[in-house]
């Protein structure tokens, strides 16, 4: 997962502790979890089951009710289903994964990088200090579809609207990368060490 | 909104920074620590590195160099210079780098084929140097633009697509450092006949030729390098980026 590293340095610089971990017990125990990754949706979830760590995130998430931010694929991971492949997700929000169909190609290439504005749909604790439509930092070529509209965070324009941001109860998940976007990166990452 | 990615990039010979003209006529620019502070300050999109003698000297860029980068900047940025295995790639993953830029290695399409299929498309891009030779058109360059690979930027350029690469950038190499304007024809071909990313290297001068390249070029990604390390007419070496305001151009309204 590549921003594994620039999400952990982030954190650490904001004070808080950030531990890398692939260990059940440390996921746990953890005050919150992040779930970074840019890669591919079929591969992250083959590695997590690999590693035997979907029962502890199960746990953490669902049971415990800690705190979980889902970053890109990490966000991604979060659905039932993705089209980059056939093994299910951890189906935390009943969405799935779908890649970009634009139409006008010439103005709209896919991956979706670069800095784009995000709304803001619902008050959130997360979104405290933001303000609707501020841009944040894209690369990506597939993106989250919800069943559950009361789930959607934020949305974001690029050929069409989609769901660029979820969340529900003490889950979090976002497309775009805070721990990239200077300022407003900062303030979303002070809200969930804040939560 | 959407709006282009305006990237400064910064070639390194060793560890210091240098600048170009064509490809030669290498300038000392400074410490490129010291530039990414400057940039975090001036809150740049994204910055790319180049290592320029590092495919030429049979290595990779220097992964202490990267893992410094990466502690400093608060932007993505992209690496390029040797990369020619995966174990390179992942290397300079785990240092802290979000790109891959490669650029000699794109004459192995079964490396380029593996290499997007372990990282992701959105992680590897491929720099092409667009070159004329006499009588026979532009060309595209490898090893710092001394090999010739093919004699077609746009057929290669749509190889690259069908590989699985997220993104090309596309380098006029006579352009290069003279910070007259883009080659905007040649990024109209680009943009116009592939369906990822383009962005644009080689000529800028001023946020002019930035909206140039946005607006006729249909580039998405506005890179330079001159025009960030210099300053007036005399190239005074001065680390610089326009203001939010200067960029909010968009084809889209």
């Amino acid at each position: 997962m590549g921003n594994l590293s620039s999400v952990a340095r982030r954190l650490n610089s904001l004070n808080s502790t950030a531990i890398i971990s692939s260990d059940a017990n440390e996921i746990l125990s953890a005050d919150k979890i992040i779930l970074p990754g840019v890669g591919h949706f079929q591969k992250a979830m083959k590695n997590i089951q690999s590693l035997h760590l979907e029962a502890a995130l199960h746990e953490a998430v669902l049971v415990k009710k800690t705190p979980v931010l889902g970053i890109c694929l990490g966000m991604q991971l979060m659905a039932n289903s993705s089209e980059e492949g056939s093994v299910k997700g951890l189906g935390w929000f009943d969405a799935e994964v779908v890649k970009f169909e634009v139409e006008d190609k010439v103005n709209y290439k896919v991956p979706h990088i670069g800095w784009n504005s995000v709304a803001i749909n619902k008050k959130s604790p997360i979104m405290n200090g933001i303000l609707h439509e501020e841009r944040f930092y894209f690369v990506h070529s597939y993106h989250i579809k919800m069943k559950n509209k009361q789930d959607i965070l934020n949305e974001t324009e690029y050929s069409y609207k989609f769901t660029s941001g979820i969340e529900r109860e003490n889950i979090f998940g976002v497309q775009y990368h805070p721990e990239k976007s200077h300022d407003a990166g900062n303030q979303f990452f002070k809200n969930f060490i804040a939560l | 909104m959407y709006r282009p990615r305006v990237i400064p990039v910064l070639l390194l010979k060793g560890n210091i920074l240098v600048k170009s003209v064509q490809f030669k006529n290498h300038n000392y620019i400074g410490d490129p620590i010291n530039a990414v502070k400057i940039f975090n300050d001036l809150k740049a999109d994204e910055l790319i590195f180049l290592d320029i003698e590092a495919s030429k000297q049979g290595r990779l860029i220097s992964l202490d160099f990267v893992r410094e980068v990466g502690e400093e900047a608060n932007m993505p940025f992209g690496v390029g210079g040797g990369v020619k295995s995966l174990a390179d790639i992942e290397s300079i993953i785990k240092a802290g780098a979000e790109r891959i830029i490669i650029n000699s290695a794109a004459e192995n399409n079964s490396f380029i084929k593996e290499a997007c299929l372990n990282f992701g498309s959105s992680t590897i891009s491929v720099c092409i140097d667009v070159k004329k030779k006499i009588f026979k058109g532009n060309h595209v360059w490898i090893n710092a633009g001394t090999k010739s690979i093919s004699n077609s930027p746009v057929n290669f350029a749509r190889k690259m697509e069908d590989l699985g690469v997220g993104e090309v950038i596309i380098q006029s190499m006579a352009n290069d450092g003279r910070m007259g304007g883009y080659d905007i024809e040649l990024i109209k071909e680009i943009t116009q006949n592939i369906t990822i990313p383009v962005t644009a290297l080689g000529g800028a001068g001023n946020t002019n030729d930035l909206l140039q390249a946005y607006d006729e070029g249909l580039a998405n990604g506005l890179a330079a390098g001159s025009m960030f390390v210099y300053h007036g007419s005399n190239k005074g070496v001065l680390v610089n980026y326009p203001e939010k305001k200067e960029l909010e151009f968009s084809r889209f309204i």
